[in-house]
């Protein structure tokens, strides 16, 4: 599937950005609009959910990280889940996952 | 006695005294005179006295002072005569006599018959032998010439091909090293077959390579060569002839044609005819020649041929033909063109094929990039999986990392392995399009899939070469978080983190960024 799609559903406390198709530098504007719409939607924790996302490259990395300096100054807390091991081993490798917490699926995620 | 056909000396005549039956040197008797076929039906010996018959070997016969004739007929066929003498007893030659010289002949007739069989085979060896020696010779020549060892300047792949007809063919192809790193081409076809054409070749190959050396101008490289040949050339015969000057530095081709096969240019995919035309070497004096220029880009390959691979017939009688020498051109993988053409000319033609022409083939094509071209002119074997180039825009980078994927199955990648090169190629080729060739779709990224033994090298091109190495900031994501570093910047530290090795390469002009991964596991 080509380009990128984002949508934020609030699942209790939790914010849950779905996202689907290419993490690259295309997908800023709509992953800042859902991300956005995350922020705004009270103060609990925001959940990425990479389950449909197919590439993230190095601009990808950058988007998430932008997400997660911007998540920190609204002392929001940022979670991911969906990742396959190979994006796993890349946040860990980037230090991603020191600041944010990495889970298996969403009920995981949700539950913190 | 006289033989008739191939063999109508006669022995020696033992002296007449101790014989009762002198021996005549023989009359030779022609197919169409009437006494052949009067001997063929005669049935026994025939007596000239009592013979009427208008013919010129009869008169010949009583002239030589023959009186009786035998023939020797086996199958059919008058294979010579035993011609007598009168009796020394000068009594005519008595029935029992008759006998006995019938039962002579019809004894003789097979015995004569088998020493013509085997003289007939003795000369047809020695024909044989004669051919056979000729074209030994013929093929020395040939080989003789034929250069011993391709050029090989940094940057170029050269490859050549030559397989002699059954009855050597008059081909020949040549390279002439000249001066400010340019290099002289030749590929020829003599008219006829066999020794002359090997004479004929080597006084071409000199004339041209003579020439080569007086002009910078493949038209009047030709020209000159023609205005010699001319004067020389056995009648009947000429060369056709192309012959082109590559300059290795800038990839320009100038060439010019006597007459030959058009060389073939697989550009982007497409194989492209370049058009010049000329006559043939060594017809007529005074000949001017075409000159064409093409630049070779770097991937591109030009082929030149003979006649031999394009005229070659399949087992159904059908021709190669030139459209199927260009669809497989056009398949063929970048660094074995000439593999390729031979393996679908083989298919064509079939086992049972006899090579009715000389076929040759040369190409020439120039390295896609410089890392490339290091290593193929100075590395171990390496064997190309994938090789191509794609435009600088935006999204490339994964195609790029998807034709790099399907390249190396069954490389013996396994799949954490394979996503971690797919990673870290989407990043090289991205910083390529991006910033190497500054996201121009007019500058493409050269892509080489490499496999070096247990290693795969991934080596990506683009025009960034001379600028610099790039500035690399270590990402540091507490900085990035704080502020204080921006959060892009992950692009060489993803790559370095990926492969087993990374390296760059830098000849001013182009950068290649050069990724290595072990097969196999870790």
């Amino acid at each position: 599937m080509e380009g990128f799609a984002a949508t934020t559903r609030i699942e209790g406390s939790t914010a849950v950005v779905d996202m689907s198709g290419l993490l690259d530098r295309a997908a800023e504007p709509v992953l800042a609009a859902a991300f956005g719409a995350a922020l705004e939607s009270g103060s609990g924790p925001i959940a990425f959910n990479f389950t449909d996302v197919e590439y993230i490259n190095s601009t990808g990395i950058a988007l998430v990280v932008g997400a997660l300096a911007k998540a920190r100054t609204s002392g929001r807390s940022i979670r991911a889940f969906g990742l396959t091991d190979h994006y796993r081993e890349i946040f860990t490798i980037t230090r991603l996952s020191d600041f944010m917490g990495i889970f298996e699926d969403e009920t995981a995620a949700v539950a913190g | 006695m006289a033989l008739l056909k191939r063999n109508r000396r006669v022995p020696e005549a033992p002296s007449g005294e101790a014989n009762p039956m002198r021996v005549h040197p023989g009359v030779p008797i022609a197919a169409h005179d009437p006494f052949h076929a009067y001997l063929l039906q005669a049935g026994g010996p025939v007596d000239l006295a009592k013979l009427d018959l208008e013919s010129d070997a009869v008169t010949a016969l009583r002239a030589a002072g023959t009186v009786l004739v035998v023939p020797l007929i086996n199958q059919g066929e008058l294979l010579g005569t035993l011609s007598l003498g009168p009796r020394l007893s000068d009594q005519p030659y008595s029935s029992d006599d008759r006998r006995l010289l019938s039962s002579l002949a019809s004894q003789v007739a097979p015995a004569v018959k088998v020493a013509n069989l085997v003289k007939e085979r003795e000369a047809e060896t020695k024909q044989r032998e004669r051919i056979e020696q000729e074209l030994r010779v013929a093929a020395l020549i040939q080989q003789t010439l034929l250069p011993k060892q391709l050029p090989s300047p940094p940057g170029w792949q050269i490859d050549a091909y030559y397989r002699p007809a059954r009855v050597v063919g008059g081909d020949f192809y040549d390279f002439i090293p000249l001066s400010g790193g340019r290099l002289g081409f030749v590929v020829g076809d003599v008219t006829d077959k066999g020794v002359p054409a090997a004479l004929v070749m080597a006084t071409t190959r000199s004339n041209l390579r003579a020439a080569a050396q007086r002009s910078d101008s493949p038209g009047a490289v030709l020209a000159d060569a023609n205005g010699i040949l001319v004067e020389e050339i056995p009648l009947g015969m000429f060369v056709t002839c192309l012959f082109g000057v590559l300059d290795t530095g800038s990839g320009e081709v100038r060439f010019a044609n006597a007459g030959h096969n058009l060389p073939y240019v697989r550009r982007n995919g497409e194989v492209i005819e370049l058009r010049a035309t000329g006559m043939p070497l060594g017809l007529m004096p005074g000949m001017t020649y075409d000159e064409v220029v093409a630049v070779l880009q770097p991937g591109e390959v030009m082929v030149l041929s003979s006649d031999g691979i394009v005229e070659a017939h399949g087992p159904d009688g059908e021709m190669f033909g030139f459209g199927a020498v260009r669809r497989t051109i056009g398949l063929a993988p970048d660094t074995d063109v000439i593999g390729h053409l031979l393996e679908g000319f083989d298919r064509f033609v079939g086992p049972a094929h006899e090579a009715e022409d000389d076929v040759t083939l040369v190409s020439i094509r120039r390295a896609a990039g410089a890392a490339e071209s290091a290593a193929v002119f100075a590395n171990a074997p390496v064997s190309v999986l994938a090789e191509f180039a794609v435009p600088s825009e935006e999204g490339n980078e994964r195609t790029i990392m998807e034709m790099v994927a399907a390249s190396v199955v069954g490389a013996g990648f396994p799949p954490d392995r394979l996503e971690r090169l797919k990673t870290a190629v989407a990043e090289a080729a991205m910083n390529a399009i991006e910033h190497g060739n500054g996201g121009d779709p007019l500058l493409d990224v050269g892509v080489r899939v490499e496999a070096r033994g247990e290693e795969l090298a991934v080596l990506i091109t683009d025009h960034g070469g001379g600028t610099g190495v790039m500035p690399v900031e270590v990402p540091d994501m507490e900085a990035k978080l704080a502020g204080e570093q921006k959060p892009r910047g992950w692009g060489l530290f993803l790559i370095e983190k990926m492969v087993d090795t990374m390296l760059t390469h830098d000849d001013g002009t182009h950068h290649v960024i050069e990724l290595v991964m072990r097969r196999g596991e870790k």
